[in-house]
C-alpha cells in the first residue's frame, strides 16, 4: 500500500482511505522519537528540500528533523537569504532545484495553488506546507492524528473550530479532513471571519462561542491571522479576546474533559488565555510532537519507488 | 487445509502441520535453555508479524520449562529495508514496541522463516539502533536455504530443502486461524 500519488498538495484531494493510511503509518513512525537514537536509515540519500517564502518555526523545524530521523538529507531555504530576493520566479527557482535532483520539496508560499505550479512541472515530490489562506495538510493531518490518539476515533467525534475562519488555510484543511473521517464540525468567531459559503464546507457556523462549544470533544482555537487581513474585520483585538477568547470560565461551559488544540504560534490573552493553553486537557504540544509523525510517515510514503507513470 | 486452497491453483505441498509446530518449538525452547544455560538475561524479539507470534509461544514454553517470565518485544524491519524506495510503492510500517531495554541483554531473534538472510540483515541493523545487547541468537520456525548473506539460525525448527521458485508459507493461529506450513510451486 502507499500513496496513490506523487505529491501532498491538498486534504481535498485525499481520499479517506489515504488519510487513514497516512495516520497509520505516522503512528507506527512516532515511537523513532522515542529512542535513544532517533535515526532510521529508510531515506538514506534522499534529499529533501525546505522551501519557505514565508516564517515557519513549528513547520520547517518539524519537517526538518523528520527527513533528518528518517536519515534523509535536509537543505533548507529562506526566502529572504535566497536568489527570491533577486527577483528570481517560483518556477525558475523550482527548475533550478530541479538540476540539483532533490527527492522531496516542501514548499510554504503566500499565494495559493504555489504548490501545485510546481508539482505540474517538477519530478520531486511536492509537500504543501501552507500556501496562502487556501491549505495547510500536514496541519489538519496531525490534528487528525493527536484526536484519534487521545480518543481512539474519529467518526462521530464532535469538534469546534474556533476565531478566523475565512483566512485560515489551517481551518480550511482541517474542515475537510474532519469532514472525510466522519467528524462533527461546528466553526464560531465573529460574523466578519466566517466562511461565505459554510453548506459547501459542511459546517455549521455560529457566532456564539459557548454554543459552540457546548457539547463538543475537541476545541480548536486558531490565532488571528492580522497579517492576512483587511485593516476593519475586527474592531479590537480586547473586543475579540472578551467575545471569542478561551478562558477557564468559559471552558465550564463545555463538556467536562473537552481537550483542547491550537495550531500554534500562541496570541495568549488573546485568543486562549495561558491557564487554558497550559491546562490539563491542553494538547498543544502533543500536536508538536505528532507533527514528527505526520511528516516521518509523508516522507516515507512519497519516496517510494517511481510508478510507472511518473 | 485452509480456505484459500479452494482458490489458489498454485501447487502445494505441507511440510508441517499443527503438532509438527508445536513439537518444533517445544525442542527450540529446550536449545534455548540449554545453551544459555537457563533463562537470566534472556529476552524474546519477534518480526513482525508471525515472528512475534512464535516468540509468544516460546517465552510460553520457556516458562513451562523454567518458570521465568521472558520478555517478548515486537521489531519491525520495514524501515531498515535494503529495497526501499528502489522499486515500487512503499511497504507499510508497523509499529516496533520493545518495552523493556536491550542493553546487555541475550537477544533472540525469531522470524517464521529463514531465506535469503535479507531480514535478518535488517532486523539486526534494527536491534542495535535499539542498544548494545550482550549476545544476539536466531530462532526460525523454518530455514529453507538460498542464503545471499552469511547468516545463520541458531535454533532451527525445521530444515526444508526448496527451490528457489517456490514460496514457504507459514499460518499461524493467531494470525490466519489455523496452524500449518505449506510449499507453493510458483511455476504453472
Amino acid at each position: 500500500m502507499t500513496l496513490k500519488r506523487k505529491d501532498l498538495l491538498t486534504i481535498r484531494e485525499l481520499e479517506p482511505e489515504e488519510i487513514h493510511q497516512i495516520l497509520d503509518t505516522a503512528d507506527s513512525m512516532k515511537e523513532i522519537g522515542t529512542r535513544e537514537i532517533k535515526k532510521v536509515p529508510a531515506l538514506r540519500g534522499k534529499t529533501v528540500i525546505n522551501l519557505f517564502y514565508e516564517a515557519s518555526t513549528r513547520t520547517r523545524t518539524s519537517f526538518e528533523i523528520a527527513g533528518k530521523w528518517l536519515s534523509a538529507d535536509v537543505i533548507n531555504i529562506a526566502s529572504t537569504v535566497s536568489s527570491m530576493t533577486k527577483g528570481e520566479s517560483l518556477l525558475d527557482t523550482g527548475k533550478t532545484l530541479q538540476a540539483m535532483r532533490p527527492d522531496v520539496v516542501i514548499i510554504r508560499h503566500p499565494v495559493p495553488g504555489a504548490p501545485k505550479l510546481l508539482a505540474d512541472r517538477l519530478q520531486a515530490a511536492i509537500i504543501n506546507a501552507g500556501d496562502g489562506a487556501h491549505e495547510h495538510p500536514t496541519q489538519a493531518l496531525l490534528d487528525l492524528f493527536t484526536i484519534r490518539e487521545r480518543l481512539g476515533r474519529l467518526e462521530g467525534l464532535r469538534v469546534a473550530i474556533v476565531g478566523d475562519i475565512s483566512h485560515s488555510r489551517v481551518a480550511r484543511s482541517n474542515i475537510q479532513a474532519m469532514r472525510k473521517t466522519g467528524i462533527e464540525v461546528r466553526v464560531a468567531g465573529p460574523a466578519t471571519l466566517l466562511p461565505r459559503y459554510p453548506e459547501q464546507l459542511g459546517v455549521q457556523v455560529t457566532t456564539d462561542l459557548e454554543a459552540a462549544i457546548a457539547d463538543a470533544d475537541v476545541i480548536m482555537m486558531l490565532r488571528i491571522q492580522r497579517e492576512r487581513q483587511g485593516p476593519t474585520l475586527l474592531p479590537s483585538l480586547r473586543e475579540y479576546s472578551r467575545l471569542f477568547g478561551l478562558n477557564v470560565e468559559r471552558l465550564k461551559k463545555a463538556k467536562e474533559g473537552v481537550l483542547i488544540m491550537h495550531p500554534g504560534p500562541l496570541n495568549r490573552g488573546v485568543e486562549i488565555s495561558p491557564e487554558v493553553a497550559d491546562g490539563p486537557y491542553s494538547l498543544i504540544l502533543d500536536q508538536v510532537t505528532n507533527g514528527l509523525a505526520i511528516r516521518m510517515a509523508l516522507l516515507y510514503l512519497l519516496t517510494g519507488g517511481h510508478p510507472a507513470e511518473r | 487445509m485452509p480456505a484459500e486452497a479452494a482458490m489458489d491453483t498454485r501447487k502445494k505441498a505441507q511440510i508441517m502441520d499443527a503438532t509438527a509446530i508445536q513439537r518444533a518449538l517445544t525442542r527450540v525452547a529446550h536449545e534455548i535453555v540449554e545453551k544459555n544455560k537457563g533463562t537470566a538475561d534472556l529476552v524474546l524479539i519477534g518480526l513482525r508479524s508471525r515472528g512475534v507470534d512464535l516468540a509468544r509461544r516460546l517465552s510460553q514454553r520457556l516458562k513451562q520449562i523454567d518458570g521465568v517470565d521472558v520478555p517478548v518485544g515486537a521489531l519491525d524491519i520495514t524501515l531498515y529495508r535494503d529495497d526501499l524506495g528502489k522499486a515500487g510503492p512503499q511497504p507499510t510500517v508497523r509499529k516496533t514496541e520493545i518495552h523493556f531495554s536491550v542493553d546487555k541483554k541475550k537477544v533472540i531473534l525469531v522470524d517464521d522463516v529463514l531465506y535469503t538472510g535479507r531480514t535478518t540483515r535488517a532486523a539486526l541493523d534494527g536491534l542495535m539502533d535499539l542498544g548494545r545487547p550482550r549476545v544476539v541468537q536466531l530462532a526460525v520456525l523454518v530455514d529453507r536455504g538460498h542464503r545471499e548473506l552469511p547468516i545463520r539460525a541458531d535454533y532451527v525448527g525445521k530444515n526444508v530443502p526448496t527451490a528457489k521458485s517456490e514460496q514457504v508459507q507459514v499460518m499461524l493461529q493467531e494470525e490466519d486461524g489455523v496452524d500449518g506450513v505449506v510449499i507453493l510451486n510458483n511455476t504453472d
